[in-house]
């Protein structure tokens, strides 16, 4: 049953990133017409869409809603935890490879 | 910050909508959501297989620049890994997702409620995506607010790694003030790859 339960979240990662690779070979092919540089229109409207398909499974979900301040917390400590790391390599990587060419 | 308060609109939208009852049940246990995102993915591949730019960003690829995005991809990986240890509710693997959303708060939200469903059933794959949602926004928020103080105490570049994806849009404007203009590039360039990264990342750690 586990091992069932992975091949099938792999198989969705593998649908995901191919159909992915398959846009990007037929942007690639078409990348002269006109139409597809403004792609980030229909993005931004698709993306709209699922968050408002995600927001209607949340509300739907009576433990969800219940839960949603746990859930914010949780966030925000992910969010610090992101924010914090990143931050510290970033200065780590300033300091030992940026820094001369900034003094110039 | 607009664009975010136009997402979190329509969160919040479908939100009331799913809590109200209103809508058929037919609705609410949607299987349009995992075609929607398919369509997502195509456009995303569609827009950076055309992207002219891109070639040429490329192609200026220097190894040192490299250094950026990859401190950026491993400090948030680390901090996201040693976070999962006060989180006991979820695996390592669950708050690596998360952490790997890197402020791009839609699509790694998405990405983590569909491919998280099979293995942590429809409730949890939804929480998780939820926290996804919200700990990403949180991220971007953090590094508009945050910039001049991240340039105070953590160097110039410490505002790009904070920035993740967004450093390419939604954070330029405010990395370019206070890191400075010369670092616009380095900037896009960072935004450019981790955004990138997103989609593979987010899938990798869900499969665990």
């Amino acid at each position: 049953m586990i091992l069932f339960c992975f091949m099938e979240t792999d198989m969705s990662m593998f649908i995901v990133i191919g159909i992915m690779f398959a846009g990007i070979a037929a942007g690639y092919l078409l990348r002269e017409v006109e139409l597809l540089q403004k792609i980030g229109k229909p993005i931004s409207y698709t993306i709209l869409l699922l968050l408002f398909l995600l927001g209607i499974s949340v509300g739907a979900n009576k433990e969800i809603v219940d839960n949603l301040a746990t859930l914010g917390g949780q966030a925000f400590l992910l969010a610090l935890a992101g924010t914090v790391g990143s931050m510290l390599a970033g200065w780590g990587v300033y300091h030992l490879f940026f820094k001369e060419r900034s003094r110039r | 910050m607009k664009g975010s308060l136009i997402v979190v609109g329509f969160f919040a939208l479908g939100c009331l909508l799913g809590w109200s009852g209103w809508l058929p049940d037919a609705v609410t246990e949607n299987d349009i959501t995992v075609y929607v995102l398919y369509l997502l993915m195509f456009q995303v591949g569609l827009s950076i297989g055309s992207d002219k730019k891109l070639k040429e960003i490329l192609g200026s690829i220097r190894p040192k620049l490299l250094l950026v995005p990859f401190a950026t991809i491993a400090g948030t990986l680390v901090f996201s890994a040693l976070a999962s240890l006060l989180l006991t509710r979820w695996s390592v693997f669950d708050c690596l997702a998360v952490g790997s959303g890197f402020a791009y708060y839609s699509l790694s939200s998405i990405l983590i409620t569909q491919l998280k469903e099979p293995s942590l059933g429809i409730r949890f794959a939804t929480e998780l995506g939820t926290i996804a949602l919200m700990a990403n926004i949180m991220r971007e928020i953090m590094a508009l607010l945050g910039a001049p103080l991240f340039v105070k105490y953590f160097g110039r570049l410490s505002p790009i790694c904070v920035g993740g994806a967004t450093t390419m849009d939604t954070t330029l404007p405010i990395i370019t003030r206070y890191s400075g203009k010369d670092l616009v590039f380095i900037s896009i360039f960072h935004g450019i790859i981790v955004d990138f990264t997103v989609p593979f990342l987010v899938s990798f750690f869900c499969s665990f």
